[in-house]
C-alpha cells in the first residue's frame, strides 16, 4: 500500500465546530499551518496562501477544492510538500485529499483520506519531505504556543 | 491508518497480483528473492523455461514495477525492486506522520 494515507479522529466538539475548522480559510491555515485569505472554501474554487512555518514562508501553498458539502465533506487537490522554489510542479499529478464528518457518540469522527501518491516521482517526494521535515517539527512548537497563548 | 480493506489501494494492486499470478513470474520473482541480481542464463539454469519465455516474463514483471535490469561487466542482470517499495513506504510514513501532527493541532483547537 503506498498509494494512499487514511485517518481517523474522534473529535470531542460538534460537528457544526469541526467543520469551521475545515471550511474557514483561516482555520483551517491555523491548524494546518498556511495563511489563506479570509473566506470559506467554495467547490471548485483555488485557493493559495503562503506556509507559516519558519525558513519557509516565502512558499505558497495552492489547493483546488472539489466538493464543498457542509457538515459532510470536503475535498481538494494539491501538490503534496511542493516546497522546492526551483522546481515546477504544475506538471506533476496531485493529490486528493478528502475529509468526512459523521455523528459519534461523544463528538464528531472525522476521517481523512490522501490518495494519489502512486503517480508522484518517488525521488521528489523523498527530497521534498528530507528538505521539509525539520522546519514542520519547529512549526509545530510555535503552533502550540500560539494555541496555549490565546486559551 | 484505518483498519477497513483499502479498497481502492487493493485496486490499484491489481497489475501486481495479475503479474504475480502465473507460475512462470512466481518463479522468477522467487529465484531473484533469494538469489539476488541474476542473469537470463541464471534463471534459466536447471530449469525448462525457454530463455525467451523468461525474457517475456521479466518485462511482464518489470511492467509491474517488480522487476528491473541493469549491466553488470557485459551481462544484463535483473533484480527485485525491493527497496523502491521500502522507500515508498518510508515516504508515505512521513506524510502520515505529519497529518498526525497536523490533526493533534486540528484537536486542540476544536476541543477548546
Amino acid at each position: 500500500m503506498t498509494d494512499r494515507i487514511e485517518k481517523q479522529i474522534l473529535l470531542r466538539a460538534p460537528r457544526a465546530r469541526v467543520w469551521r475548522a475545515l471550511s474557514d480559510q483561516v482555520e483551517f491555515g491555523a491548524w494546518f499551518g498556511v495563511r489563506f485569505p479570509p473566506g470559506t472554501f467554495k467547490p471548485g474554487q483555488k485557493v493559495s496562501g503562503n506556509i507559516t512555518h519558519p525558513g519557509y514562508e516565502h512558499l505558497t501553498m495552492d489547493i483546488e477544492l472539489l466538493d464543498v458539502r457542509p457538515e459532510h465533506m470536503l475535498s481538494y487537490r494539491w501538490h503534496p510538500y511542493a516546497i522546492d522554489p526551483n522546481v515546477d510542479y504544475s506538471s506533476e499529478p496531485k493529490t486528493l485529499v478528502t475529509f468526512t464528518l459523521e455523528e459519534a457518540p461523544e463528538g464528531t469522527l472525522l476521517r481523512i483520506v490522501e490518495t494519489g501518491f502512486d503517480q508522484i516521482p518517488l525521488h521528489r517526494r523523498a527530497e521534498a519531505i528530507r528538505m521539509n521535515d525539520q522546519g514542520w517539527s519547529e512549526q509545530t512548537k510555535n503552533i502550540e504556543r500560539h494555541v496555549t497563548a490565546s486559551r | 491508518m484505518s483498519p477497513r480493506p483499502a479498497n481502492a489501494a487493493l485496486a490499484r494492486s491489481a497489475p501486481l497480483f495479475a503479474a504475480l499470478g502465473d507460475t512462470t513470474r512466481l518463479y522468477v520473482v522467487s529465484r531473484l528473492a533469494g538469489g539476488g541480481p541474476m542473469s537470463i542464463k541464471d534463471l534459466t539454469d536447471g530449469s525448462e523455461v525457454t530463455r525467451q519465455a523468461v525474457t517475456k516474463h521479466l518485462n511482464v514483471l518489470a511492467g509491474a514495477g517488480l522487476v528491473r535490469d541493469f549491466r553488470q561487466g557485459r551481462e544484463r542482470v535483473w533484480e527485485l525492486r525491493t527497496k523502491q517499495l521500502q522507500e515508498a513506504h518510508r515516504v508515505l510514513d512521513l506524510i502520515s506522520t505529519r497529518w498526525d501532527r497536523a490533526l493533534e493541532r486540528l484537536r486542540q483547537m476544536v476541543e477548546e
